[in-house]
Order: C-alpha cells, then sequence, then structure tokens
C-alpha cells in the first residue's frame, strides 16, 4: 500500500530526542513523515509573507515550508506541526500554522507540544487519524448505516457496543473497561441481547478506543479505527448535522478531543489533557468523594453555584485538594460538583479549544456529555448552546457501527 | 593554542577564521561529531536521545522547553571548555544559524557570565564593514595565548 506522506513542522523535535517516536508512530500507521524541501532564499520571502516575525530560525523555518505547502511547491497528504512544550514563541507559530494551512489548503493538520518523554504511542492516535482521513475520505463521507454491523468502543473508562440495522441503533451495552477484553464480550453480548441478534447475524464488526487493536482482532473486525475520525462521524450522524462545519468535543475518561469538522471529516483536531484534572476521570473522582453515583454528579452540579468554590486546578492531586479543602470549609456538595465540572470545561476551553476554531454547532459526546452540569459549563464558556444528541455515550461505537458497514461484503 | 566557542556556533566561515589564526573551533561541527560517531544511539539525525534534555539540566531548569535543554546538552559543555569566544550578532541565515531564539539567549548569557575573553561584532553588511570584521577577529585570536598569523 502506498504510504501516506506527513510533512513535518517542527522546532526542537530533534533535540529533545523525540524524532525517533515521530518516525515510529508514522510508521505504525503506514505513513512517512518528511520534512518539505525547501531553498534558503525562501525562508526570509515566507517569513515576511507570512508577517510573523519571530526571532527563531528553526521556526522562521516551519513558517517557509508551511507555506511551501500551501503554495503547493511541496505535496503532502498530512501535516505534523509540533514544538517543545512550554515555548511561547513556538506556541504562537504552531497556533498561526494550524490555523494557515486549512484554511488556505485542503492539508488536515495535526498539533502537538511534546517534551523529552513523548512517546510513539502518545503520538500514535493523532497519526492514525491524519493517515486515515488521507486514505479513507470515501469511507468518512458515508452518511447512512446499512445492513447488520455492530461498533465497539474499548475506552479508558467503559467499553461501549452498539448493534445497528437499517440506520437505526437496535440494541446497545455498556460495562466499565476491565479487562479488555472480558468488558468487551459483556458490552457486546448485552447488545446482542437487547437487539434479539446472534453474533453470527452481524454482518461487519468496527473497533475504535484504546482498546481497538486488541478487541479488533479478538472479534475479527472489519474496521480498526482510531476515536478522532469515528467520533467525529458519529457525532456529526447521531446529531443529524451531516453536512457542513460543526464542532465536536469529548471529554473523555483519559484524554479529550476537540474537533473541528467539516462534511463529517476533521478538519483540525488536538487531542490532549496533559493532565488528570481536566478529564472525564476527575469528575468520576469528585462523585466519589461526594459519596454519590456519577450519573448524580451532573443534576447535582445545576443546583451549585460553581463560583462558591476555587477550583481551577491545572492538576487532579491539587483538584482533590481543593476539593477535599472546600467541603471541609462547609461549601455544599452542590456547590462543589458545580466547581468540578466548571474546572473541567474550563480547562478545556482554555487548553484545547483555542486550538481550534468553533464553528456551531457544537456536538459534546462521550460518556461526560450525559453529566449536564458540564454541558451547561462549557456552553457558558462557548456562549453558546452545546448539542448532547441522543445516545451520545455511545458516540464511538455508533461511528464504527456506521463505517464498518462500508465492509459488509458485496459494498 | 585556545579553545574558542564560534557564535552562531554553525557558523564555517567563523571556524575557518579561528583555525586559520592556529586556535580550536568551539562550535557545533564539534559538538554533533561526538554524537554521531556514538555508537549504539539511533536516533536522527543528532543522535540526541531523551537522555540529553535530562542532562541538559545542568544548564536550564525544568520549566524551560525540552528543545533548549536537549540544544544546550550540546552546547554547554562547549561553552564550560572554552578560553575565549567571537559572538556575532544579527547574523545572516547563511552565515550560520542558530534554530532556537531562546537557546541563543541562554548560550550568550553563559557565555557573557563565563568570565572568558570575548570580541562581540555585528555582522558585516558591506566590504568595508568585513574588512574590519575581519581584522577585528584577527586582532582578538592574536591577542589569545599561543595566537600567531594564519
Amino acid at each position: 500500500m502506498k504510504k501516506v506522506r506527513i510533512a513535518q513542522l517542527s522546532c526542537g523535535a530533534e533535540y529533545s530526542g523525540v524524532q525517533k517516536e515521530i518516525y515510529e508512530a508514522a510508521e505504525s500507521v503506514g505513513a512517512e513523515v518528511f520534512f518539505p524541501d525547501i531553498a534558503l532564499a525562501d525562508v526570509e520571502r515566507a517569513v515576511k509573507k507570512f508577517g510573523l516575525d519571530v526571532k527563531s530560525a528553526d521556526l522562521k523555518l516551519m513558517i517557509a515550508r508551511a507555506l511551501a505547502l500551501v503554495e503547493g511547491k511541496v505535496e503532502a497528504d498530512g501535516v505534523f506541526i509540533g514544538t517543545c512544550f512550554r515555548c511561547a514563541e513556538a506556541a504562537i507559530v504552531r497556533n498561526e500554522l494550524r490555523r494557515y494551512i486549512p484554511e488556505n489548503s485542503k492539508l488536515s493538520v495535526v498539533s502537538y507540544s511534546f517534551t523529552e518523554r513523548t512517546t510513539a504511542g502518545t503520538l500514535l492516535t493523532r497519526m492514525e487519524a491524519l493517515t486515515t482521513i488521507a486514505r479513507r475520505r470515501a469511507l468518512l463521507a458515508r452518511e447512512e448505516q446499512t445492513g447488520i454491523t455492530m461498533g465497539v468502543d474499548s475506552g479508558s473508562s467503559t467499553t461501549k457496543a452498539v448493534v445497528m440495522k437499517d440506520n437505526e441503533i437496535v440494541g446497545t451495552g455498556w460495562h466499565p473497561t476491565t479487562e479488555v477484553i472480558k468488558s468487551a464480550e459483556s458490552a457486546v453480548s448485552d447488545a446482542l441481547e437487547m437487539a434479539g441478534l446472534a453474533r453470527e447475524d452481524i454482518q461487519a464488526i468496527g473497533t475504535t478506543g484504546y482498546g481497538r487493536f486488541l478487541i479488533g482482532k479478538h472479534f475479527g473486525a472489519e474496521l480498526i479505527q482510531e476515536e478522532l475520525t469515528v467520533n467525529s462521524k458519529g457525532a456529526v450522524y447521531l446529531a443529524g448535522h451531516q453536512r457542513g462545519a460543526a464542532t465536536v468535543i469529548d471529554i473523555g475518561g483519559m484524554d479529550n478531543k476537540a474537533i473541528s469538522v467539516i462534511d463529517g471529516i476533521p478538519g483540525t483536531f488536538t487531542m490532549g489533557g496533559i493532565c488528570a484534572g481536566a478529564s472525564g476521570r476527575f469528575l468520576e473522582m469528585t462523585a466519589k468523594r461526594l459519596g454519590i453515583d456519577i450519573t448524580e454528579l451532573g443534576p447535582l452540579a445545576m443546583k451549585g453555584m460553581g463560583k462558591n468554590v476555587p477550583m481551577n486546578s491545572y492538576c487532579i492531586v491539587f483538584g482533590t485538594q481543593s476539593l477535599v479543602n472546600a467541603l471541609a470549609a462547609g461549601s455544599s456538595p452542590a456547590d462543589v460538583a458545580a466547581a468540578a465540572c466548571h474546572s473541567v470545561a474550563e480547562q478545556v476551553f482554555e487548553q484545547q479549544l483555542q486550538e481550534v476554531d468553533i464553528k456551531e454547532p457544537v456536538i459534546m459526546v462521550g460518556g461526560t456529555s450525559l453529566i449536564e452540569g458540564l454541558v451547561y459549563a462549557m456552553g457558558q464558556l462557548l456562549q453558546t448552546e452545546v448539542v448532547v444528541p441522543p445516545n451520545s455515550q455511545y458516540i464511538g461505537a455508533v461511528g464504527s457501527a456506521l463505517l464498518a458497514s462500508g465492509f459488509i461484503k458485496g459494498e | 593554542m585556545a579553545k574558542v566557542f564560534i557564535y552562531p556556533a554553525t557558523s564555517l566561515i567563523l571556524s575557518d577564521l579561528v583555525a586559520r589564526f592556529g586556535h580550536k573551533p568551539l562550535g557545533a561541527a564539534l559538538g554533533i561529531r561526538e554524537r554521531i560517531q556514538t555508537g549504539g544511539v539511533d536516533s536522527p539525525p543528532l543522535q540526541i536521545t531523551p537522555e540529553e534534555p535530562k542532562r541538559g539540566l545542568k544548564y536550564a531548569a525544568v520549566e524551560v522547553p525540552s528543545g533548549v535543554r536537549g540544544r544546550m546538552a550540546i552546547y554547554g559543555p562547549l561553552i564550560e571548555e572554552a578560553e575565549a569566544a567571537i559572538i556575532v550578532t544579527e547574523a545572516d541565515l547563511a552565515f550560520g544559524c542558530m534554530g532556537c531564539a531562546r537557546t541563543d539567549e541562554l548560550i550568550l548569557f553563559s557565555l557573557r557570565q563565563s568570565g572568558i575573553p570575548i570580541l562581540e561584532l555585528e555582522y558585516p553588511t558591506n566590504e568595508e564593514e568585513g574588512i574590519r570584521f575581519v581584522a577585528a577577529v584577527k586582532k582578538f585570536l592574536a591577542g589569545l595565548p599561543d595566537g600567531g598569523e594564519a
């Protein structure tokens, strides 16, 4: 199969010792990373044309390479922008290029700020998404589910399974992720039982999520795909907004995804969550500390006033500290729940949503979208109505089942 | 012969000038040569592994971006070794380019703090300035221990 060519625009990757990891991540998804070739004379011209007068010569080079891609002097299938975590000048360039490239070309872009601890595993899903968008554009254009298909989403916290038949969800299953295969088996059994179908009736299976490769192999899946493209597709499908622009927000158990979608295909996306303080894990922990079920956290948060509790932590440990302190100081559980929701929403807003262009409708998906306090907080921050489509918690499984129908024999 | 750190450390012209006047230039070529000749390390293209940013902690705190610390792992030991330095400011990219602006600031600061003799020059923009530039370099290098004519 022809390799997908991903252009690397970076500063510091070689010196941080992570270049090898970038190559490895790309290679594992059938892609190759290359540096756009430009002449010295192009550098000054490009910096002048782009209008961002940076000091760093490596960042000037990044700008020149980006312009070469946009001007079509160098061909690529996708773009990976990477700079050192904590570098302010690089963050400005990374952000502007991430905006500039999709606005002026058809190239999909993923950006990442790395440390010396960045591994190929961390970059894998991002590289896979870039590759999928380039390679499977036709599949991602699929708007309707046909036949009987199943999607399984093996997430870090929960495993979800969905059975679909003729564009309808006929069975669902949801289990906490403990042993990856065992949890998937349980979710699949529940979904099949609800649908009144047997395993043999399923015409194609799609898997996604952290455990996608393992369960994909276990179930003999026709489609094993990362969650960025799958969730984008699932979100616009469930929200009935398959055409045009949309923004998908998925606050997960381990990381968060913010995806700018055009016609169901991710344009730019970020996958982040430097720490667990900005994820579903923090809300899970909050519910546990408050002695309530996670399903009760949302309604409780709606009764509280987040502003009454200071909780703007960038770390789950400090977040927990704020929470314990607030309760000890006499804050009500409702206020604490609201503050926790606001804190997570604020971090996603500050860290990730600044990196994608927010276009309405804003669709929130994943298990956390059922926590109404979190959805409310996000809506407040974005000053827009946030759409939570039905079955939003099954988003990855629905997207997988939908796309898997492209693999039914004879299609 | 003195060990002279050159800035921009990638400048071949500056490196050549220092060598011509009988001294040892300390620059990127030297720092990188050591890495690409080290057996068993396979991170392209500079043979830098995530260990280098950790070694760079000697020169910059952990809050400093990893790329700066990785670069300092190359240049820091050379600065420590240097007995003199020539700094050319506002240099053209083609003269020799130092990639990271933040590392540049730290390198220049470290050199100025080190107490070694330093010649600071602005990059020449015409022939006349070029002649004065080379003459100044020559005079500086001749004044260093065992400095001589090319």
